[in-house]
């Protein structure tokens, strides 16, 4: 229970600070952010390499496989199409 | 390995990489900063799966190196061979896969669990359940709006009878189903505990289908916001699973997508003055009736060439170019672009006047337009750019049709009633170049095109502007 209270602790933190910071975040900027945040997501990579290395039974390391490569996808692709689309914008100040 | 980095240590390396990962978003607040952002939250996701990767007793590295590669493999590829029409399905699809990976996660925690015949906890349970019922919505949710954003899915809500009533269905599945994996545990006997599995898998089956339901009655137009709530869901279903696994990194993290997909939703459905119950449950676009648009248009619209606009631009002093998704279809961005470029060198003020739903995805033409090399800071916002209208000789308006209709500002009951948009009327002379005169998703006509400071160009957008910026360096 004390986990639980703990862990409702950071969501509701990091709820709070997310929104002040994201609403900062001009409209030019969105299509960027989407995707950023979007591999901000494959941090379930974190989760799935800690499944699939339990290893505790088959079924259980074939779904955290599965799991890894699809959260790879995400990060992967995620961060490298922000990057292509950021690079792009020149001339602010 | 476990004995070389202690829990305590694991817990300090995953709040440096919250850290990152938030510093990261910091610097997303402006284009200066934009990229060493990216690359810093990059550095957070490093530094996360890295530590992880040393503190767990990996059984099957070549298990766990096969999905990395496979997954870097097919995500670099994808990534690198994108055009930028074709991002937001991409970015859709990516999103895909980010909750599908939490379902898949929650799904192998409790096999795990349950093959050991462990505890059960109720917290680890809700929270099974509910990156199980998320993490698959926004799977199949995903791949349909990316899909039909792709055109393989038709772009047209496909209506059904008794849709609310399958939709409610398929969520009472998934969450009974939920609400049973919650209730179970030491009361009931060992069989009963054996069905563990098999419930949550019903549950993610329900969810799946539901996500196919929910995202398939909703038009092309709504996909922003779609893929923008989608977004938020998968940071839902990664903090989700962050709970089943008492994770900070992952509550931190997945809780800061959902807030950033969460505002893109307000921002955009505030955009098109609707509210989200109306884009998930609402169709858009009706029929317009032709002579409802023979009334407005005959004997008022007045064609123009290229060389009459670039007459036009020879003597303006400020020129506003408002693109829509016709431009991008077109490919027109290089050409307005270039066009901009010339007037620019030549003293005349340029600006681009953006609508917020203007694309496939919020911000999308912004990104179209840097990637044609038009600066930042000529980028305009719609509250920035509306005042100066005024004082503006001459609008491009291209590509783009509902967000410049002035139906918008009258109260008449019509679909896009009360959306704010670009009043581009008020400026000397409104150039629109469109291939014909047919409505835009909210399949009404629009009166701008047959006001009398109005000039239609009728044709293809790259072809059109091409030849506009030919004749404007002959005339230089």
């Amino acid at each position: 229970m004390t986990d639980l209270i703990t862990n409702l602790t950071f969501f509701v933190l990091a709820a709070f600070l997310g929104y002040s910071i994201i609403t900062k975040i001009p409209a030019t900027l969105h299509t960027p952010l989407m995707s950023g945040a979007n591999a901000i997501t494959g941090i379930t990579l974190v989760g799935a390499v800690v499944v699939a290395g339990s290893g505790s039974t088959t079924l259980a390391t074939a779904l955290g496989f599965l799991a890894v490569v699809m959260a790879t996808i995400n990060v992967v692709g995620g961060y490298l199409v922000s990057h292509i689309m950021l690079q792009d914008f020149h001339g602010g100040n | 390995m476990v004995d070389f980095l202690s829990d305590s240590v694991l817990r300090l390396v995953y709040l440096v990489a919250a850290v990152l990962f938030i510093q990261g978003l910091r610097d997303m607040t402006h284009p200066r900063t934009a990229v060493r952002g990216n690359l810093t939250s990059a550095a957070g996701m490093l530094v996360a799966v890295v530590v992880t990767l040393l503190n767990f007793e990996i059984l099957s590295p070549a298990v766990l190196v096969g999905g990395l590669a496979v997954g870097s493999l097919v995500g670099a590829g994808l990534g690198m061979t994108v055009d930028m029409t074709e991002m937001p399905q991409l970015v859709g699809a990516f999103n895909g896969f980010g909750g599908g990976a939490s379902a898949l996660v929650a799904g192998a925690e409790l096999v795990a669990r349950a093959g050991n015949g462990g505890a059960f906890p109720t917290d680890v349970a809700v929270a099974a359940a509910a990156s199980g019922i998320i993490g698959a919505v926004t799977f199949t949710g995903s791949m349909v709006a990316a899909g039909k954003l792709h055109g393989v899915v038709t772009g047209s809500a496909i209506r059904y009878t008794g849709e609310q009533v399958v939709k409610a269905l398929l969520l009472g599945v998934a969450v009974l189903a939920g609400g049973y994996l919650v209730v179970q545990p030491d009361l009931l006997s060992s069989v009963l505990q054996g069905s563990w599995v098999p419930a949550f898998w019903l549950l993610v089956a329900a969810a799946a289908v539901l996500g196919v339901m929910l995202v398939i009655p909703i038009g092309g137009a709504d996909m922003p916001v779609v893929i923008a709530l989608l977004n938020a869901y998968s940071g839902l279903a990664a903090a989700g699973t962050g709970f089943v696994l008492t994770n900070t990194a992952l509550i931190i993290a997945g809780t800061l997508v959902g807030a950033a997909g969460f505002i893109l939703t307000v921002i955009m459905c505030e955009s098109m003055n609707r509210s989200l119950t109306n884009v998930l449950f609402g169709g858009f676009g009706e029929e317009a009736s032709s002579e409802e648009m023979d009334d407005i248009y005959e004997g008022n619209i007045t064609e123009t060439s290229p060389a009459e606009l670039e007459m036009l631009l020879d003597t303006a002093d400020r020129v506003v170019v408002v693109p829509g998704y016709g431009m991008a279809v077109a490919q027109a961005q290089h050409a307005v672009a270039e066009l901009s470029g010339l007037l620019d060198e030549d003293g005349v003020e340029v600006a681009f006047g953006i609508h917020p739903v203007a694309g496939r995805m919020p911000g999308h033409m912004n990104v179209l337009l840097a990637e044609a090399d038009v600066p930042y800071d000529k980028m305009k916002e719609l509250e920035e750019v509306n005042p100066t209208f005024s004082q503006t000789d001459v609008v491009i308006v291209t590509g783009a049709n509902d967000v410049v209709n002035p139906r918008a500002n009258e109260a008449d009951g019509s679909p896009i009633s009360g959306m704010p948009v670009l009043n581009v009327g008020d400026a000397g002379t409104v150039v629109v170049n469109k291939r014909s005169l047919s409505p835009g998703f909210s399949g009404i006509p629009n009166p701008l095109f047959a006001q009398d400071n109005t000039v239609m160009l009728f044709g293809d957008g790259k072809e059109t502007m091409q030849e506009v910026v030919n004749e404007y360096k002959e005339n230089r």
